[in-house]
């Protein structure tokens, strides 16, 4: 049985903050030890250094940790009125949804099941599933990379686990709900690994019970694709606009295999994603599409990274923005070619459209090749949206918002067109719609 | 039908450089006029002062249709209330398909008072009827998947803007130097599609410096414009006597509004270098 720890004892995200969080855990011994030893990173670290590359652009100043309580996952969490965007008219072969980051429904159509996928909460599956778990959770990300990525290692709740054994196909969509309420916390961890030929598409989206719902999400995510198999993952964060985003995530692409990663970003008043890709098996190839949308005085950055570790590998990814307002938004692309990865395909893009002159977007795309016959090739445009358009669809009988939310859309259209799912295109759509205010 | 859009006394200036000096003109619907004149004598601005330019401030006069005043109406009012304009060199809308374009268009148009957000024309009757109208106008229906004017050639480009004047079908319609940077055959087809969709059924005000574009659309009036003024108006002959004698009687008789031109070109250099 477990003891009912009551809201006022608990400590915030500190050494007690921890202790509490051990004693009411049922984790396995090894993933103890993982927490104590990311625990004790994290005690050792300082924030991040304002000079740092991946942090001088982010403004940390109005976070402040002691602000937030660890969620005590052993007590019912509950969150209101979080909508789902992503999967209207889906049939989705399973979901899970969070709330405060624990887990709090979970489902597989049993016919994958039978074939021995794994889809769970993931402190469920750190006991049922440990052998998998333990070998692959925060295999990818370096907890010592941030002191973000050390306190999710030492405190995450729960997270999302999903295992495809080999060549089986889940022909339908996963869905991940997280529902974060107001003020609350989401420390969690999407663990996705695909073994040799394995197949499946994931739709993920992170909501708030309203547009300006605070809160703290710590993240980290990680994906192990192993040879000849095939990831689609959608992620669309929509939290409230006074939520902290910190992530890190991680891809691992084996030989032959294929990584679809689409991340959509609306929400959040600031969020630091780091997001690298490894192309680690010959033939490995992944397309990533980036879509920002911010409004007010929204913050986010995004450092992504394309490893190149083999050779004949592809990588493209494409991050467009649209920016009202005051907001900002941040991306450093680096593609790195390691020595013989040759025969590399490497491809990056950053394009942003800005609706308002106090508006800024910061763009640094980079290269960093150790090989000698590779393709690379990178590019980045900012601009204001074009007087001349607008006067143009107005000259057809569109309002002057009408104008602007379709030129918005049209700019959108190059990622729209390479995401393969059509309810994604959709809400997508819809939440880029409902996000163009009047335009002056 | 009667419609009527009448203009007058308008003087327009582009960042503060006067372009139209007191330009008075009258059309009904059903009527072709032709408006001809050098280059740089305002051919343009008038059409754009027309359509609701924002960066064509009208300084002066009054542009009225049947009886209202629409002088200070944002672009889409006057689109709204039945005027096109033909674009010589229409912009892009990149990711914007041409039949989405044009449906929301044809709606707002045809329902001036729709809200923002209320249902736009059925897709089926929608594609019925744009398709009708390609066909008519010897378009491929490839056409309408393609994005706005993104890629196009000048001939598509001018074919597109046409097919809008026919989803659309304003009470009036200025068409500016639609026959630009076609080769004989296009103005010809381009000339034929203007009188199938606009000839009778609205007002047309032609703009061009060749009689090429007039030939199915002879014009009852013929507008010369020079310096910012129309300085003369004729019949179909006139049209035919500046096309093939040029404008040199017309800069001898109007030395005031030569002047004025010579000036006015000599200022969109000097912005050129």
């Amino acid at each position: 049985m477990t003891t009912t720890i009551s809201r006022n004892d608990l400590a915030g995200f500190n050494q007690t903050g921890f202790n509490q969080l051990l004693e009411r855990r049922i984790d396995p011994v090894w993933l103890t030890q993982a927490r104590k030893d990311a625990w004790a990173a994290f005690e050792s670290m300082g924030w991040p250094n304002p000079r740092d590359e991946n942090w001088m652009r982010s403004d940390l100043r109005g976070f402040k940790l002691d602000r937030y309580q660890p969620i005590n996952e052993s007590e019912t969490q509950s969150v209101e009125n979080a909508p789902v965007r992503l999967i209207q008219g889906v049939n989705v072969g399973g979901s899970l949804r969070s709330e405060n980051g624990v887990v709090t429904t979970e489902s597989l159509d049993p016919k994958y099941a039978a074939q021995g996928v794994i889809f769970g909460s993931l402190s469920r599956c750190a006991r049922d599933h440990a052998e998998l778990v333990k070998k692959y959770l925060h295999s990818q990300i370096d907890i010592h990379a941030d002191r973000f990525a050390a306190l999710q290692a030492a405190m995450w709740t729960d997270g999302y686990f999903l295992y495809v054994p080999k060549n089986v196909v889940v022909d339908k969509p996963l869905h991940i709900h997280a529902a974060m309420g107001d003020g609350k916390v989401d420390v969690t961890h999407v663990l996705v690994i695909l073994e040799e030929g394995a197949e499946t598409t994931v739709l993920f989206e992170s909501t708030s019970p309203n547009d300006d719902a605070g809160g703290f999400h710590c993240g980290g995510l990680e994906f192990v694709l192993n040879a000849r198999s095939n990831l689609r993952f959608v992620g669309l964060q929509d939290w409230g606009c006074g939520t902290w985003h910190f992530a890190h995530k991680r891809a691992r692409v084996g030989q032959d295999a294929n990584l679809q990663w689409t991340i959509a970003a609306m929400g959040s008043r600031f969020a630091q994603v780091d997001q690298q890709v490894a192309l680690v098996g010959p033939g490995a190839s992944s397309h990533v599409n980036g879509v920002m949308f911010t409004r007010d005085k929204q913050h986010l950055t995004y450092n992504t990274i394309q490893q190149h570790s083999a050779p004949h590998c592809t990588s493209d990814f494409l991050y467009k923005a649209v920016l009202q307002d005051r907001s900002r938004t941040v991306w450093r692309g680096m593609i790195k070619v390691d020595v013989g990865a040759d025969k590399t395909d490497g491809y990056q893009r950053n394009d942003n459209l800005l609706l308002s002159d106090n508006a800024r977007a910061d763009s640094i795309p980079g290269l960093e090749i150790k090989a000698d016959d590779v393709r690379c090739t990178h590019g980045s445009t900012s601009g204001r949206v074009d007087e001349e358009l607008i006067f143009y669809a107005q000259s057809r009988g569109f309002t002057r918002v009408e104008a602007v939310r379709l030129i918005v859309t049209g700019f959108f259209q190059q990622i729209f067109d390479r995401v393969t799912i059509e309810s994604v295109r959709e809400a997508l759509g819809v939440a880029i719609a409902r996000q163009v205010r009047q335009y002056e | 039908m009667s419609h009527i859009l009448r203009i007058e006394n308008l003087h327009v200036a582009v960042d503060g450089k006067a372009i139209l000096r007191g330009v008075n003109l009258e059309m009904k619907f059903g009527e072709t006029h032709a408006m001809m004149g050098p280059n740089g004598s305002g051919k343009s601005t008038l059409g754009l002062a027309i359509a609701g330019h924002p960066n064509y401030v009208i300084t002066e006069g009054t542009i009225t249709l049947d009886g209202e005043d629409i002088t200070e109406w944002e672009a889409d009012q006057r689109a709204r209330a039945g005027i096109f304009m033909a674009f010589q060199r229409p912009v892009a809308i990149p990711g914007v398909k041409t039949a989405d374009f044009l449906r929301h268009a044809a709606t707002n148009v045809r329902r001036p008072d729709r809200k923002e957000g209320e249902d736009l024309i059925p897709m089926r009757e929608f594609r019925k009827e744009l398709k009708a109208k390609m066909s008519q106008l010897k378009i491929d229906t490839e056409f309408a998947r393609r994005y706005v004017n993104d890629g196009f050639s000048g001939g598509e480009m001018k074919r597109a803007e046409i097919l809008t004047m026919a989803m659309l079908s304003p009470k009036f319609s200025i068409l500016d130097e639609t026959d630009s940077g076609l080769d004989a055959d296009a103005v010809k087809l381009a000339s034929a599609s203007i009188a199938e969709i606009g000839r009778d059924k609205m007002g047309l005000l032609i703009i061009t410096h060749h009689d090429k574009l007039l030939e199915h659309n002879p014009p009852q009036f013929t507008h010369v414009m020079l310096g910012g003024r129309i300085v003369e108006t004729g019949g179909a002959e006139l049209a035919r006597e500046l096309h093939d004698h040029g404008y040199d009687r017309i800069r001898k008789t109007y030395p005031d509004a030569e002047a004025a031109n010579q000036e006015m070109l000599a200022k969109e250099e000097a912005v050129a270098v």
